[in-house]
């Protein structure tokens, strides 16, 4: 049981008191998965038998949390304002991200670009494949199985829903991350930043505009 | 195994259903696209996923029309969707 069990006293007073007995702490009792408690055994047991160190694993997930998409912003914002690393980032983009310290040991990472033609918008429809190392970890709509199912199928009405409307003559392309992979969009820059830094620029690239639900806004429209 | 494919090829997916680890999704097989880029090789995640020693495969970009994948699709006919797919999923047309 947990310990607000004094909250259930009798309560014979007035309920409507503006507020809704909301509790600071998250409750966490909930049923763990058949996976999720296959991947905790699996930590004990390689923590037992001395394959790796709970604060091994604790430092692995504490570093991962730590990544966000700043560094995309860092790649997309130097590669509008340097050509030269515009090239470089779509012939090995690996080695362009490494430039900025981000290293991709078990991933090839492909940068697509949105252009007056083309937008881009990337999904795993068998998973949740991801550019981690650039984004962080992914948004639980990423994961959904009504983003991954329906990306591919009406990618229009999915945009739309994230607000964003594309007109009928540019192509919608959907990058399946099916294999070895990870897509980074290079959304378009926007009009109006023409005098900023690369680091005032840095602070356009959000998340989305990355995955390719949603274009970057000149800083006039925030 | 060496390339026996290369960007502009026309492919269809085989309309194949094994069991196992498959990363050819079910909507994609049967259905024909352009190859865009060849990758290079790369391990085959059919026995990897298995722990059982593989091979590497050819991997490649292959580019899909909407209207080919979906015959009520409703958005502009250029419309696509690229997937990274194995030559041994792609039979040449």
């Amino acid at each position: 049981m947990s310990d607000h069990d004094h909250h259930h006293h009798d309560h014979d007073h007035d309920h409507d008191h503006g507020h809704d007995h909301a509790h600071p702490f998250q409750d966490d009792d909930k049923v763990h998965s058949y996976y999720q408690i296959l991947g905790q055994a699996m930590k004990e047991l390689l923590i037992e038998k001395g394959v790796v160190t709970a604060d091994e694993v604790r430092a692995a997930l504490e570093r991962r949390d730590g990544i966000t998409p700043a560094n995309g912003s860092k790649v997309v914002a130097r590669a509008w304002t340097d050509p030269a690393y515009r090239e470089r980032l779509f012939k090995d983009a690996n080695a362009a991200v490494a430039e900025f310290g981000i290293d991709m040991p078990t991933t090839h990472l492909v940068a697509v670009e949105n252009t007056e033609d083309v937008h881009n918008v990337v999904v795993c429809t068998l998973c949740s494949c991801y550019p981690r190392d650039l984004l962080g970890l992914p948004p639980a709509w990423y994961k959904s199985k009504a983003y991954r199912s329906r990306v591919v199928h009406e990618p229009r009405a999915v945009l739309e829903e994230f607000g964003t409307a594309l007109p009928d003559d540019v192509e919608v392309r959907v990058h399946d991350s099916t294999a070895d992979m990870r897509y980074l969009v290079i959304p378009r820059r926007p009009a109006g930043t023409h005098g900023m830094s690369e680091e005032q620029l840095r602070a356009l690239v959000s998340r989305d505009t990355m995955i390719g639900v949603t274009t970057v806004q000149p800083p006039s429209a925030k | 195994m060496s390339a026996t494919l290369k960007a502009g090829d026309i492919v269809r997916v085989r309309d194949d259903y094994p069991i196992g680890h498959i990363r050819t999704p079910v909507y994609i097989r049967g259905k024909t696209g352009r190859v865009e880029k060849y990758f290079g090789d790369f391990g085959n995640p059919e026995t990897l996923a298995y722990c059982l020693p593989t091979d590497d495969r050819p991997l490649y970009k292959v580019r899909f029309l909407q209207s080919e994948l979906w015959p009520t699709y409703s958005g502009s006919a250029r419309d696509s969707v690229e997937l990274d797919l194995y030559e041994h999923w792609l039979e040449k047309v």
